[in-house]
């Protein structure tokens, strides 16, 4: 595997589309769900996604191939909820660790698959209970969970991630910074605690944050500056944004980022808005467009898509920047002059 | 298309919204409420578990002017741990509060740890020590970088707190080293706390306190640079408890020396600061004594303070303050309520000025607008904090509250009498809208606040966005409101980016509107050389809230096309300015010549001039000539600046332009029927090529001849081409172009002036003089105009008027041989010689190159729609060698001739 620094020296990457609208493709029913293993599981399983790695890998690992036949150099593993918190809502708290090995294999034999270079990005979701929000309006001191249970939470997933053998650790969809700061402190403490072989380094974090509206706020609040600072002690290999927005109101956003970012800068924004029956319907050509013109602009070193975005979405964006340099890091100076 | 960014080690940090600390920043003030060891009422409502009400102390903190929080738990009878989690908890629910960063502090590390759990920013932890030795020093730094918060370091060792410089300094290289060398930290998140300890307490070994510690201060940053110094200002004058008066005089004196030593934070109480100014003499000359430690032996200078505060004490707790100042005039009380940010008696001071000023508008733009600069003054020199420069805004807005229903009322007996007397009220025809906001990543907004209050007073629709203001939010809203101007403020280094970026996207969504500039680090270089060529329909950089007016109304008139030329102009020769002062910024030759300016010449047809060879013109109507004069240059000679016809009811010397005027109208009716002056013109046409660099050829009856120009060499922004008069004509591969040159000259001044100055009229002298330059300048612009239309022939339908003609609207150029775009005066040989310039009218060129008679002007004409004026700038010695070349010059002639632009 070639460093991956080398390669976003010399071009912009491509990272995967999205992985949800693609499984939706197969039109999965509760039972394929289940597969043989879960076949009498207590609860309803339909639309745990991530359980798919253990039941039905071959067709994640078919939709991986996809994104890398159109073009990706990372792909993510389908890992978006693999946490004992997220589990909780199937009762699958127990399986999280194995979810998190299981997908890193499943993008590990797409890769192998395609022939080709790429790297598995070991995905780190949000969560669905916050630590900077109340859940309670009438309390609002109140957590629906506590900062050492979501940081045992990544510890597990980042475990399982890391023996799966990932490339990369991705914290993305970040809307509470405080829970990203809870992933952050679970790596480093992973790490602590298993260091790399002798000549290995630690595997390399990437972070994509979500602006949730024209407010260029997170969820919880932070300016984009004030979420790039809290952020900043993982000395990430890229920092970026994800989600919430299309390519169109992302832009400034972009491009701020561009400009105070110490590291590669990665954007991936999903097909345009939602319309009236919540389905994205940006074509391809437009969303690779607008990443042609951020591409062109300077200010990006990866690029893909998310929510609504496919294998076609990801060629148009790849055959667009392919010939366009990547963004130059930044001069970080270590004195005051 | 990008330059490469460059990220400075400043520390940052973060609430809700970031919080850069840059050398500039002068000192950040950290909120000391929210401290249940420092503030007895804090620290009742927290054991009362009244959250709430401890809320509105953190708001109040921070509506005073703290940029960031210190919070602490620290209570033998509370549960740390659980009310830092509930305090820090319930803040971040509080948008107004949690903006601004949060400092962890405690002696109880599991209390840190428990705050750091619980905020999204990046905090501070205040503080971790090497009291337990360096593995529980190095466990806890591990533990706040996991959580990515900087760290305080306090001089405090195995042995003990560090009292000396010595010790201080010691230690605190000695974390510093650990920190930076075995911890990973970045050394611009260290902070250290050298120990503030209390002075004057009787015992002579604390006297040296103060000392050690603003020295210590000035060795720890020098050593270590990157790092900030912070501490407890308070403890200092711990021995005056009791003694607010006393108490806040000595904290104020102290930081004004600790800053001054380079401390960059301190834990204060952000509404309890007096201005260093404004302490009585007596009392600051006793503080700076014992801090100082001068005039101290066997405590001399601490007993004369404490004698002091006795007197203070004796006169009742409630009447320390020195209320003389209550004597003065009105105009001093406002100055000092302003400035000391009392609102007491602000109302009725108001109101005291009100009635002794003409109009209420009056009592802001005199009085209060004094006051706020001295606020802005006191502020800039680091004499005032900025909790006191957010009271002073306070009181300025109570103020300006008092003020308002009557400007009001003005304004609505105003219309009132406009009805009755049936004439239009332009007031209510929706007053012209003005959108001001602070641009993104800076929170100052006292200037622009100003600006809003002194428009807002003159009758403009005011648009306050506020502070951080992303360029989006600036330009959507100026859309959607269709705003007339927009203003951007800032004081902080960055924000000059920021407005770039601004003015960048106005002309990308193609904005019509004008783009004003201000605050404290604006400057009038900055918006010519970085905003002004981002945006072309008008940036204008305005000094100070007193001139916004002028620069609105100007902007909102017929006159605001006159002012952006005006003001583009300038721009421009500051531009130049600006570039010749750089002397590395020069590219190559070569290089210059590869990036000249290309225009589309396979669709350009050049048009055939219906002149062939040369014409000459005598006798020109002189009343003809008059109609094109530019009275603008006439004003600015006599040392008027303005535009014209507006310098004729200036303030100032309105009445005297006016006189001014009408002498020189009725001298040039004189001029016209007397026939004082003779205009004769010489101008001819010839086919031209260029050869892709500098050279012209012009195909004449006698021949080729040569034309040489010089090309632009000044470093410019990527993709701006480097200016040469030679890329404004085709290049001989692509066609064939042409060009034409002018002379014209006035003769007969001569006569008049000799007469005159006989008379010893020295002022119908100097009159007759300027008139005879105006007359020939508006003779060129005639010739010019009748060259397009008639003689040339490419603009044969142009209707233009005098204005147009004088803000260069036309097409094509006629630049000048010994002008900026092409200064080398030897060219006007070729000219003078292609059209036999002195047999034809009379012109002589002196030894150096000067034209006899003066009212004279010659030139080239070019026609490319794209041509344009521009200035050269300097030249590098290997142009200036190819040229000598070219000329057939000798190098010594040449760099003589061309000593202006050489480096």
């Amino acid at each position: 595997m070639s460093d991956i620094r080398k390669e976003l020296e010399k071009r912009i990457l491509i990272i995967d589309g999205a992985m949800g609208t693609m499984i939706q493709r197969y039109k999965l029913s509760e039972a394929d769900y289940r597969g043989e293993r879960f076949k009498d599981w207590h609860s309803d399983v339909k639309g745990n996604n991530d359980l798919l790695n253990i039941t039905q890998p071959q067709i994640i690992t078919a939709i991986h191939k996809e994104y890398l036949d159109a073009g990706a150099d990372i792909i993510e593993t389908n890992t978006f909820s693999s946490t004992t918190i997220a589990m909780a809502d199937y009762e699958m708290q127990s399986l999280a660790y194995e979810l998190n090995v299981a997908a890193a294999k499943c993008a590990k034999e797409a890769i192998e698959q395609s022939g080709k270079q790429a790297w598995v990005a070991g995905a780190i979701g949000p969560l669905n209970k916050t630590l900077s929000l109340s859940p309670d309006v009438n309390n609002p001191g109140f957590r629906a969970v506590t900062f050492d249970a979501v940081v045992e939470a990544y510890y597990e997933q980042v475990k399982g991630l890391a023996d799966g053998g990932v490339d990369l650790l991705l914290i993305e969809t970040i809307f509470d910074t405080l829970n990203a700061k809870a992933a952050i402190f679970a790596i480093k403490k992973y790490f602590r605690e298993n260091p790399p072989l002798e000549g290995r380094e630690v595997l390399p974090i990437m972070i994509s944050g979500t602006i949730t509206d024209a407010s260029g706020r997170t969820l919880s609040g932070q300016t984009l500056e004030a979420f790039y600072t809290s952020v900043m002690h993982a000395k990430p290999l890229s920092i970026g944004l994800n989600c919430a927005l299309g390519a169109k109101e992302m832009r400034p956003h972009i491009e701020e980022l561009s400009q105070i970012a110490s590291c590669y800068v990665s954007a991936y924004p999903n097909a345009g808005l939602p319309n009236a029956m919540g389905e994205y319907d940006e074509h391809p050509t437009d969303t690779a467009h607008y990443l042609e013109d951020w591409a062109k602009e300077g200010w990006v070193n990866i690029v893909g898509g998310c929510c609504g975005t496919t294998p076609d979405h990801i060629k148009h964006i790849a055959d667009e920047v392919k010939n366009i340099a990547p963004r130059q890091l930044p001069v970080v100076q270590k004195e005051l002059v | 298309m990008q330059d490469s960014v460059v990220i400075k080690p400043f520390l940052r940090l973060s609430g809700l919204e970031p919080l850069v600390i840059r050398p500039e920043t002068n000192f950040v003030n950290v909120g000391e409420r929210t401290n249940v060891t420092g503030s007895k009422m804090f620290a009742r409502l927290i054991k009362e578990n009244k959250y709430e009400e401890a809320l509105s102390v953190a708001r109040q903190q921070v509506e005073n002017g703290a940029q960031v929080l210190d919070v602490n738990m620290d209570d033998a009878l509370l549960d740390g741990v659980l009310a830092m989690t509930t305090f820090l908890n319930l803040v971040q629910s509080e948008p107004d509060i949690a903006k601004i960063p949060i400092m962890i502090d405690s002696s109880k590390f599991e209390i840190i740890e428990a705050g750091l759990k619980c905020v999204q920013g990046k905090c501070i932890v205040n503080s971790i020590s090497m009291k337990e030795g360096e593995a529980k020093f190095i466990e806890q730094a591990i533990i706040c970088q996991s959580y990515g918060a900087s760290v305080i370091v306090m001089a405090f060792d195995e042995k003990g707190q560090a009292d000396t410089k010595e010790r201080k300094v010691e230690i605190c290289h000695r974390a510093y080293k650990i920190l930076t060398e075995q911890v990973g930290y970045d050394p611009q998140d260290i902070i250290f706390d050298p120990n503030i300890f209390a002075i004057a307490t009787g015992m002579e070994e604390h006297n040296n306190y103060g000392v050690d510690f603003i020295e210590a201060t000035k060795e720890i940053k020098q050593l270590m640079p990157l790092t900030k110094v912070s501490g407890g200002v308070s403890n200092l004058s711990f021995a005056f408890r009791g003694n607010d008066h006393v108490r806040e005089a000595m904290n104020s004196v102290f930081l004004y020396y600790a800053i001054k030593a380079g401390m960059d934070m301190g834990i204060v109480n952000a509404g309890q600061l007096v201005v260093y100014d404004e302490i009585e003499p007596k009392l600051k000359q006793l503080c700076e004594d014992v801090i100082l430690n001068r005039n101290n032996d066997n405590n001399e200078a601490t007993e004369s303070l404490i004698s002091f505060a006795e007197t203070v004490k004796a006169k009742g707790k409630e009447n320390i303050k020195d209320e003389s100042w209550r004597e003065t005039s009105v105009e001093e009380r406002l100055k000092h309520s302003l400035v000391n940010g009392i609102t007491d008696y602000i109302d009725a001071d108001t109101e005291e000025a009100r009635q002794k000023y003409p109009k209420p508008l009056d009592v802001i733009e005199g009085p209060l607008m004094d006051g706020m600069n001295v606020v802005g003054d006191l502020f800039g020199a680091g004499k005032m904090f900025l909790p006191q420069v957010v009271k002073s805004a306070r009181v300025m807005k109570k103020s300006v509250a008092v003020l308002t229903p009557f400007i009001e009322q003005e304004k609505e007996d105003r219309k009132q009498a406009h009805l009755a007397a049936g004439t239009i009220n332009e007031e209510a025809a929706g007053a012209p809208k003005v959108l001001l906001a602070t641009v993104k990543g800076d929170v100052h907004d006292i200037g622009k606040n100003i600006v809003g209050v002194v428009l807002g007073c003159n009758g403009y629709d005011i648009i306050d966005l506020g502070v951080m203001v992303p360029a989006d939010k600036i330009l959507d809203t100026a859309e959607k409101e269709k705003v007339d101007i927009i203003g951007l403020s800032g004081l902080i280094t960055p924000s000059l980016d920021e407005m770039v970026h601004v003015a960048h996207e106005m002309k990308r969504r193609g904005m019509k509107q004008p783009l004003l500039i201000g605050g404290a680090t604006t400057s009038r270089m900055h918006t010519a050389v970085k905003i002004a060529p981002q945006y072309d329909n008008g940036v204008l950089h305005i000094m100070d809230a007193s001139r916004s007016v002028t620069a609105v109304s100007t902007l909102l008139s017929k006159e605001k096309e006159p002012l952006i030329k005006k003001t583009q102009d300038e721009y421009e020769a500051l531009r130049t300015q600006f570039l010749n002062k750089g002397k590395k910024s020069m590219i190559s030759y070569e290089e210059a010549v590869i990036t000249k300016e290309y225009f589309d010449w396979k669709n350009y047809s050049p048009t055939k001039p219906a002149i062939e060879g040369t014409k000459v013109i005598k006798d020109f109507e002189l009343a003809t000539i008059a109609k094109f004069i530019d009275w603008g240059p006439f004003f600015i000679a006599w040392e008027m600046p303005g535009h014209f016809p507006q310098v004729l009811s200036d303030k100032i010397f309105g009445e005297e332009a006016t006189r001014l005027y009408n002498d020189a109208q009725k001298m040039v009716e004189q001029i016209i029927k007397e026939n004082w002056f003779r205009a004769e013109g010489v101008i001819g046409f010839w086919p031209a090529t260029s050869n892709n660099a500098d050279t012209v050829t012009l195909q004449t009856e006698n021949g080729e001849i040569k034309l040489e120009s010089l090309r632009q060499q000044l470093k410019k922004a990527v993709g701006q081409p480097s200016y040469s008069l030679a890329d404004f004509i085709c290049p001989k591969e692509l066609g064939t172009d042409y060009m034409g040159s002018f002379a014209v000259t006035i003769h007969g001044a001569k006569k008049h002036i000799d007469g005159f100055n006989n008379d010893h009229d020295d002022y119908n002298k100097i009159l007759v003089q300027i008139l005879a330059d105006r007359f020939v300048e508006a003779f060129a612009e005639c010739l010019h105009q009748k060259t397009r239309k008639e003689y040339w022939g490419y603009e044969k339908n142009e209707t233009l008027s005098n204005e147009a003609l004088i803000r260069e609207e036309y097409k094509g150029v006629r630049p000048a041989p010994g002008y900026p775009a092409c200064p080398d005066h030897t060219e006007k040989i070729k000219l003078f010689d292609l059209m036999n310039v002195t047999e034809n009218i009379g012109i002589e060129l002196t030894e150096s190159l000067a034209m006899n008679p003066p009212a004279s002007v010659c030139g080239w004409y070019i026609a490319h729609p794209q041509s344009h004026y521009f200035g050269l700038g300097k030249i590098g010695k290997d142009q200036l060698e190819d040229y000598a070349k070219r000329k057939g010059m000798s190098l010594e002639e040449a760099e003589k001739w061309l000593r202006p632009v050489l480096e």
